[in-house]
């Protein structure tokens, strides 16, 4: 049980790290420049409304959506701008997920050996790239990463969606990694199916502020961080978990 | 010695589940919940980590 949990704990502080890192250099440049955006700093074309009256707009055309623009708190109206303070809370929050990650795929790869899978330092780098397709890939296929400062569905309604799509996409892989027969294997893909054939919750207009190119470039790094990330984790965590003789 | 291998087997699977458990709990604190000071400290972290964000 503690080499369990010290495995995991270091491999996600390891990977939390590397993570923050790798966002420091590729994702926070563009959440900066997005919330310039956001705050009507910058206005990408002239005469485009900023974040908050685009959403005082659209939640009048549109009564019990939820705006996200609300001007609160970090990253709201006024542009922050990056500080050393906000610097350390971004790693400190990448450091605490990638540990509940870690975490979670210790749990499932105790559950793999004790049925019989043998698990070896490419399995895990696999488990890791399952990880990334269970809690950020296939939540993204129906809710991209957004930018800071653009309007979106229901907050409650997407946060369901995308756990339920993290249990499905996971559960889904399981099955059709290690389930027996044809019926197992095709209710693997109808359970990484399910969620996308429900549809998330989106608007039924576009309504963000930043140009396209900065909310693409946005996107693909963010998850490309995340895959190398998540690959990372995997790999370590079998290695630290099969490290120690006695366990 | 079956029995005993039997159990040492269901322990360590429930042990397995309770390290997941303890997983989730700290993904779903720090990705999903809502009071504003979590929030505005984990915000770069969520929007660039894909959680619904605000």
């Amino acid at each position: 049980m503690r080499h369990m949990l010290s495995s995991a704990v270091f491999a996600g502080f390891a990977a939390g790290l590397l993570c923050a890192l790798l966002q420091y250099i590729l994702v926070e440049p563009k959440i900066l420049l997005a919330e310039r955006y956001e705050s009507g700093e910058l206005v990408h074309f002239q005469g485009v409304p900023t974040a908050a009256a685009q959403a005082d707009a659209m939640a009048k055309s549109m009564p019990g959506m939820e705006m996200s623009a609300a001007p609160a708190g970090l990253g709201h109206g006024e542009a922050e701008g990056s500080s050393p303070y906000r610097g350390a809370l971004t790693v400190l929050f990448a450091v605490l997920t990638y540990c509940g990650y870690g975490l979670v795929l210790m749990g499932g790869i105790q559950i793999a050996e004790q049925i019989g899978i043998k698990l070896g330092l490419a399995q895990g780098v696999l488990w890791g790239l399952a990880g990334f397709a269970a809690f950020q890939l296939m939540p993204a296929l129906g809710l991209q990463p957004d930018l800071p400062g653009t309007p979106s569905a229901d907050l409650q309604a997407r946060q369901v969606w995308w756990a339920l799509t993290a249990a499905c996409t996971a559960m889904g892989l399981w099955l059709l990694s290690y389930g027996h027969g044809l019926v197992q294997r095709a209710a693997g893909v109808a359970l990484l199916a399910a969620p996308h054939v429900w549809g998330a919750p989106v608007l039924p207009e576009f309504a963000g502020v930043a140009p396209p190119e900065l909310a693409s470039a946005f996107a693909a790094r963010s998850l490309g961080v995340g895959l190398i990330t998540w690959m990372a984790l995997g790999g370590m965590l079998v290695t630290l978990w099969h490290s120690e003789p006695a366990k | 010695m079956n029995m005993i291998q039997t159990q040492v087997r269901s322990s360590a699977a429930l042990q397995a589940v309770f390290v997941a458990l303890v997983g989730l709990t700290l993904v779903f604190a720090s990705g999903f919940a809502q009071s504003q000071t979590l929030h505005d400290a984990a915000h770069d972290m969520r929007h660039s980590t894909g959680f619904p964000c605000h």
